[in-house]
């Protein structure tokens, strides 16, 4: 029971309190960048939920098994960076062979992981928060899930936005930008849950 | 004369968060100080200089295929060192940037000028190029963070100087205030432009 309410903690946590896009500022490349087409928001969430579920699975292993016994635990900024390069190749390659349509649907969108800050963040937060294999795996998966929550909110946001009136200078990105900011706000009410 | 320009674009011409919308993640996330955005913006100059001067020694060494997977490691490399001395000599600093430090890594800035520049160029170009494309990040850095501490505190650099009657705007500080600041001053970077 104590477990269960532990990764529920931890679910709300990653989800919303401490939203990766709109609280911590990780991602925001694909979020401005990917949300001008609800679809290809989808896309890029599915393709991100999946990726950072298993970076934190690897990096977690390689901190534990390899960074620390050996001692080599400053290197860990460049072999973190090089196993999420090595993982989005990976994925690529077997969701080519394998289903070669969600790859058509996803395509563009994969090599733009490995310079998703997100994906490395969420490596590092693992380990900075001494989780255990099982939660970091989660917290992986629940960080995903609250990208991809946010990027399809917005993607949907600015389709309406293409319809409406905007002052010249405030077309594309500046709005976009306002938008995530009351986003944000509407975030920031859930920093008072305590769970 | 060439070199000049090379250095100054990075400033307002070519300035890589206003114009080219390049490295938001750290832009947003370590500008609710002043002294924050001043090291984070310093710290990404070192880093940008380094691995432009490295990689345009380099560049006639690397296979292309296997240029970016080579940059990123030049690029980790010195994250790394970045990352030693920072946390050796300046801890407050290193507390409060905290996981944006591992992370400049993945600042597209970095990746983005070792492929557009120093893949290309010379040593002595690639580095007035990095120079100049850091303190114009810098630069960025201390706009943004001086607007969202002003607001947000009534400070500026930790000095008070707006009266003591000022009641701060608070949200100016918190992750809400940083999309809109950032939102207005590229909508007015739009204005000017045209």
């Amino acid at each position: 029971m104590e477990f269960i309410s532990k990764i529920f903690a931890l679910a709300v946590a990653a989800i919303f309190v401490q939203n990766f896009v709109l609280m911590r500022f990780l991602g925001l490349c694909p979020y401005i960048g990917v949300s001008k087409k609800l679809d290809s928001a989808l896309g890029m969430g599915m393709a991100v939920i999946f990726v950072m579920t298993m970076a934190s699975t690897f990096t977690w292993l390689i901190q534990t098994y390899l960074l620390i016994p050996l001692k080599i635990d400053f290197l860990q900024t460049i072999a973190f960076i090089l196993t999420i390069a090595s993982l989005v190749q990976l994925v690529e390659m077997i969701i080519q062979k394998t289903a070669p349509s969600l790859h058509k649907a996803l395509g563009v969108y994969l090599p733009l992981i490995t310079t998703n800050c997100a994906v490395l963040g969420v490596a590092i937060l693992n380990i900075n928060n001494k989780l255990s294999f099982i939660e970091a795996i989660l917290n992986g998966l629940f960080a995903g899930v609250g990208f991809t929550l946010v990027l399809v909110l917005m993607a949907g946001i600015r389709e309406k936005l293409d319809k409406a009136e905007i002052p010249k200078a405030m077309k594309g990105m500046p709005i976009a930008m306002i938008v995530a900011g009351c986003m944000a706000l509407a975030f920031l009410g859930f920093s008072g849950l305590k769970i | 004369m060439k070199l000049i320009s090379e250095f100054s674009k990075g400033f307002i011409k070519e300035n890589p968060v206003f114009v080219m919308a390049l490295g938001l993640c750290p832009t947003l996330a370590v500008t609710s100080s002043v002294q924050n955005a001043i090291g984070m913006g310093l710290a990404a100059t070192f880093v940008l200089v380094c691995s432009n001067l490295i990689i345009s020694i380099i560049k006639k060494l690397i296979p292309d295929k296997i240029r970016i997977p080579s940059y990123i490691v030049v690029i980790a490399s010195f994250v790394t060192i970045v990352d030693m001395v920072m946390n050796a000599y300046f801890p407050a600093i290193h507390k409060n940037l905290g996981l944006f430090i591992p992370l400049i890594v993945v600042n597209c800035i970095i990746l983005g000028r070792a492929e557009a520049f120093a893949s290309k160029n010379n040593v002595i170009k690639s580095i007035a190029d990095g120079l100049g494309m850091g303190l114009g990040f810098t630069l960025a850095l201390i706009v943004i963070g001086g607007i969202r501490e002003v607001l947000g505190a009534g400070q500026f650099l930790g000095h008070p100087i707006l009266p003591a009657t000022y009641k701060p705007v608070l949200v100016a500080i918190l992750a809400p205030g940083a999309f809109i600041v950032m939102g207005l001053l590229m909508g007015l970077m739009n204005k000017f432009k045209k």
